[in-house]
């Protein structure tokens, strides 16, 4: 279980993270805590998989990545974990989910690629489709980027 | 444009900036330069807005949130308003308007299933929206998101 602590640790850790020679000590200061004590919780939660990754996010358009789909694909239940598996090892695919079908949406697999041109988003998931035996599948081209940020947890 | 030098540490340091005292300073030793170089070069692709974000990555699930990715039929005259109307969440962390049936897609983060039961009640009703399916993940294979550069 989470404390009031560990809340304000995540809360504060989602603003600018620091780029000074030492930012934890920084970072502890803002919280009130020492440096070694915000170390250790920070370890615990990468160890636990509260953080997932403790690294960057780029702006992928700005870094050659300019085109972007989501991709539906509707996989036999048997196989999908097999096909998801395989998908995940492409390096063009970012995400790759299973979630429930629905009524008039038959789709349970999804993946979310990233390249440099559409064209070649949808080579790859025509090559993914074909070593997969995949027919079923929508390429869910973005056309407008309404809103993209990063969740803030524990800050009301 | 990226030198060399950013895209090995861009590369280095997308999944692994470590938990140390001076973590630039471990960085700078893997690249065989000095800590100040790694932090300069940093804070130039930050201001020049190649970098998002640096820092902790939560999974939404293990801090006991909710989430699940939402797909909209809008009338397009409502568009606009819809989507205004949905980033106005705190959860909302993406919303793209998208080709296809469904032509507005965005993930919803949640403290509880109860908020996220309200939520999508209240934007089903928005005017224009004419279906709203949710897609919470069962199992999930890829989620760092890393571009090889």
């Amino acid at each position: 279980m989470l404390d009031h602590l560990d809340k304000a640790i995540i809360a504060a850790m989602q603003d600018d993270f620091p780029l000074v020679s030492e930012p934890y000590k920084e970072l502890a200061e803002q919280i009130g805590i020492s440096e070694e004590e915000l170390l250790t919780r920070l370890r615990r939660y990468r160890r636990c998989g509260h953080i997932r990754k403790m690294g960057l996010v780029l702006r992928h358009r700005k870094v050659g990545y300019r085109a972007n789909s989501l991709c539906a694909l509707a996989v036999p239940e048997e196989r999908v974990d097999a096909v998801g598996k395989k998908m995940a090892d492409c390096t063009a695919v970012t995400h790759c989910y299973t979630r429930l079908p629905q009524p008039e949406w038959n789709y349970n697999l999804y993946i979310m690629l990233h390249a440099a041109t559409r064209e070649k988003c949808r080579q790859i998931a025509e090559q993914l489709a074909r070593d997969t035996g995949v027919v079923d599948y929508v390429m869910l081209f973005s056309v407008h980027e309404w809103k993209k940020t990063s969740m803030r947890y524990f800050t009301d | 444009m990226l030198t060399d030098f950013d895209k090995k540490l861009l590369n280095l340091i997308q999944t692994d900036l470590p938990l140390e005292k001076r973590p630039f300073s471990v960085i700078a030793e893997i690249l065989g330069t000095d800590e100040n170089t790694v932090i300069e070069r940093l804070r130039f692709l930050k201001e020049h807005g190649l970098i998002r974000r640096i820092g902790p990555f939560f999974d939404s699930g293990r801090l006991g949130y909710v989430s699940t990715l939402v797909a909209l039929r809008v009338k397009a005259a409502h568009m606009a308003d819809v989507a205004q109307n949905i980033n106005r969440y705190t959860g909302v962390t993406h919303n793209y308007e998208r080709e296809g049936k469904f032509n507005l897609w965005f993930a919803l983060i949640s403290p509880s299933i109860l908020v996220q039961t309200e939520i999508l009640a209240e934007i089903e009703r928005l005017a224009g929206v004419e279906q709203l399916i949710s897609l919470p993940a069962t199992r999930k294979f890829k989620v760092s998101v890393q571009f090889k550069l």
